[in-house]
């Protein structure tokens, strides 16, 4: 039980950055900047709420700077007609080394961050309670980031509009929908979870900053968002499995000695392996024989993900 | 008789080189703009340590000159990927199983150098080919996307390379994440007054190498059919599956020379970052070279003097991040790109109706959709 509640908590920056990153490729637009954001925005966020003393003005500066990342994507590729992933590509390493650059003085510094609050009556339900409500404001805000992207996806018309403009930019844009205005739009959305992330990091999860800090978090939460076919829920559920392989390596560290070096690096090799099979072929059919099985399985990306549209 | 004038690309067209150059500029202010913030109160000193840290003093050219070439093997084989279409990520892991193949033979092969050291280039580029073509073969048969299969090699060659450090290879006595005991001296590159030449020699061939691959042999040319449009390339008889594969096994073949040469070359020993984030790096030069093989060379070496020689900055007085040497690089790109973008969307509006890429002869990647 104790275990579910580290698992939970452990995993809350990976599901903002995933439900982030969902929306914005719903959208179309593929943010393949994750890794940089993230380090920015956690050295960002770590090193406001050192300067200021105040973890709101943190979490603000983190959001600002993945936002600003993901506007920049969505301006190369809306106005410019770039490709994402090349601006994304170079964009994650840009902002991974001014992280280190800018970070530097704040390495081993200590600042205000989230403070833990349980919720009152809800923490005390057997179970459930001390793994879901025994924590911070940023580990229930990712509960809540998950079940507000699958309503607003899902139940809202404004979320119908924005698979559209993923799905189909051509017939959106023919009803009337301002397609790119609205991949800025929910490209800036995306990328301040993915900021929340960052912040999640530095204030609460690892506390503090140091070079590095969230290396590859970012490029697993993309992976994560294929695992999850561009479901928030699903999504969720992939940062969940991550958590629990990563405190695994960490209880498994003690037992096989020779080998606690490579664990911490084995649940990034195995979560790409698990999505990796889930995307091949004859696990995919599994869903045309077991209809059941169907929302299990991986889907297909949104049909106009990673393409500028155009109006003529 | 006076000749003709053979159109536009005769006459010096100054505009196109104040756009080349506007990005480099923005990219040194910015850069100056850091440092200034970072509390360096006269950013040409710094920029002087650069470069008196990297190529403006003799003892220096010798340490930039082994960087360079495993960078320049990286970005040559990315080039060839790149033709094809694809985003080689998995290439780190490529250098790390180049670097690890070099480094078995190194440990347990006796003989002279004579023997040792064209073995470990085998090995390595043996290496770089097997995990070049698992990346290959989970993108072609598996359907799944090279990005992701490739960072999943990179974190299971990382993976392997630090268990073999702290376990069976590791140094008599203690393990550590160090690195392994030194190679015996017969396995190093060979070097003449410091410079490694052999592994000069080995970067210098992969470029012509590529260069003539691409332009003058029919794999090169199908290659790039492969990459511009797979569907069509497809339909006129090209088994695309194969050219990626060969592709792959190209790039994973230099990048396994990369890692040998970061093995044997430089490290002398196998350390768990032995790719010293040169696949990743590399892409940023294909990028900046626009995809062009023969530009390469001149980039990877302008960017490791800003690498190495920004190492100098992190000794006192200045004491800051080594790290501003990737900053310089990012920015440098990123800049160029958006310039390339911008100018191509000021040629669309002025001729409506036409398309344009970044990429000359039409290869590689579209980098701006038309």
């Amino acid at each position: 039980m104790e275990e579910l509640a580290t698992i939970v908590a452990s995993a809350s920056p990976l599901v903002y950055a995933v439900v982030g990153e969902t929306i914005a490729e719903k959208a179309g637009v593929i943010n393949l900047s994750l890794d940089g954001s993230i380090m920015l925005s956690a050295m960002t966020g770590f090193s406001v709420s050192y300067l200021t003393g105040s973890v709101w003005l943190g979490l603000a500066g983190a959001i600002a700077v993945s936002a600003a990342i993901a506007a920049l994507i969505a301006f190369a590729s809306i106005e410019l007609r770039l490709n994402q992933i090349a601006v994304g590509f170079v964009l994650t390493l840009l902002a991974a080394d001014l992280s280190s650059f800018m970070g530097d003085s704040f390495v081993g510094e200590q600042a205000a961050h989230i403070e833990p609050m349980s919720i009152p009556l809800l923490s005390d339900i057997p179970f459930v309670g001390p793994v879901l409500f025994d924590h911070n404001l940023s580990v229930y805000g990712s509960y809540l980031a998950v079940a507000a992207a699958w309503y607003f996806l899902f139940k809202t018309r404004r979320g119908l509009e924005l698979q559209g403009v993923g799905e189909r930019p051509e017939a959106a844009f023919a009803r009337g929908v301002p397609v790119n205005a609205l991949r800025y739009l929910y490209t800036i959305v995306g990328g301040a979870f993915v900021g929340m992330a960052g912040a999640a990091f530095s204030l609460d999860v690892q506390l503090g900053w140091r070079e590095n800090l969230t290396l590859n978090y970012g490029w697993i939460a993309l992976a994560i968002v294929i695992f999850g076919g561009w479901h928030p829920v699903r999504a969720a559920v992939g940062c969940y499995l991550f958590g629990g392989l990563q405190l695994a390596a960490l209880k498994l560290q003690p037992v096989l000695p020779d080998l606690s070096q490579i664990l911490p690096i084995l649940p990034f090799a195995l979560m790409i392996f698990v999505l990796l099979l889930v995307y091949l072929d004859w696990f995919r059919r599994l869903g045309d024989t077991h209809p059941r099985l169907r929302r299990l399985l991986a889907s297909d990306p949104p049909s106009g993900i990673g393409v500028a549209f155009r109006r003529e | 008789m006076s000749t003709p004038p053979a159109g536009p690309r005769r006459s010096i067209d100054w505009r196109r080189y104040g756009v080349a150059a506007a990005p480099f500029l923005a990219a040194v202010l910015v850069a100056m703009v850091l440092l200034l913030l970072a509390g360096v109160s006269n950013p040409f000193d710094a920029f002087r340590r650069v470069w008196e840290g990297s190529l403006g003093s003799a003892d220096k050219i010798p340490d930039t000159l082994i960087t360079w070439a495993p960078l320049t093997l990286a970005a040559a084989g990315l080039i060839v990927t790149f033709a094809a279409g694809l985003w080689n990520i998995g290439i780190e892991g490529q250098i790390v199983v180049g670097a690890i193949a070099a480094a078995f033979v190194a440990r347990e092969v006796p003989g002279p150098a004579v023997v040792l050291v064209p073995l470990t280039l085998i090995a390595g580029m043996i290496g770089g080919i097997v995990w070049g073509l698992f990346a290959g073969v989970l993108k072609v048969y598996g359907k799944v996307n090279e990005i992701f299969g490739g960072l999943g090699l990179d974190f299971v060659a990382t993976g392997m390379a630090t268990y073999l450090i702290i376990g069976p290879w590791k140094r008599p006595g203690q393990a550590s994440t160090s690195g392994t005991a030194l190679f015996r001296r017969e396995a190093w590159m060979p070097t003449i007054a410091d410079y490694s030449w052999l592994a000069l020699l080995v970067a210098v061939a992969a470029v012509i190498g590529v260069y003539f691959l691409m332009r003058g042999t029919s794999f090169g040319m199908k290659l790039k059919a492969v990459g511009s449009n797979p569907r069509s390339a497809f339909l006129l008889g090209i088994p695309t599956g194969r050219y990626m594969l060969g592709a792959f096994a190209v790039c994973g073949a230099l990048a396994g020379l990369a890692g040998t040469i970061q093995a044997t070359g430089f490290h002398h020993k196998l350390v768990p970052s032995v790719s010293g984030g040169y696949g990743f790096l590399g892409i940023l030069v294909v990028l900046l070279a626009a995809f062009r093989a023969a530009w390469i060379a001149p980039i990877s070496l302008f960017f490791v003097a800003l690498s190495v020689g920004a190492v100098q900055l992190s000794y006192p007085p200045l004491e800051l991040d080594s790290a501003i040497g990737g900053v310089l690089q990012g920015i440098l790109v990123l800049l160029v790109l958006l310039a390339s973008g911008l100018q191509a969307r000021r040629f669309h509006l002025r001729s409506k109706g036409v398309g344009t890429t970044l990429v000359d002869e039409g290869a590689g990647p579209v980098l701006v959709e038309e």
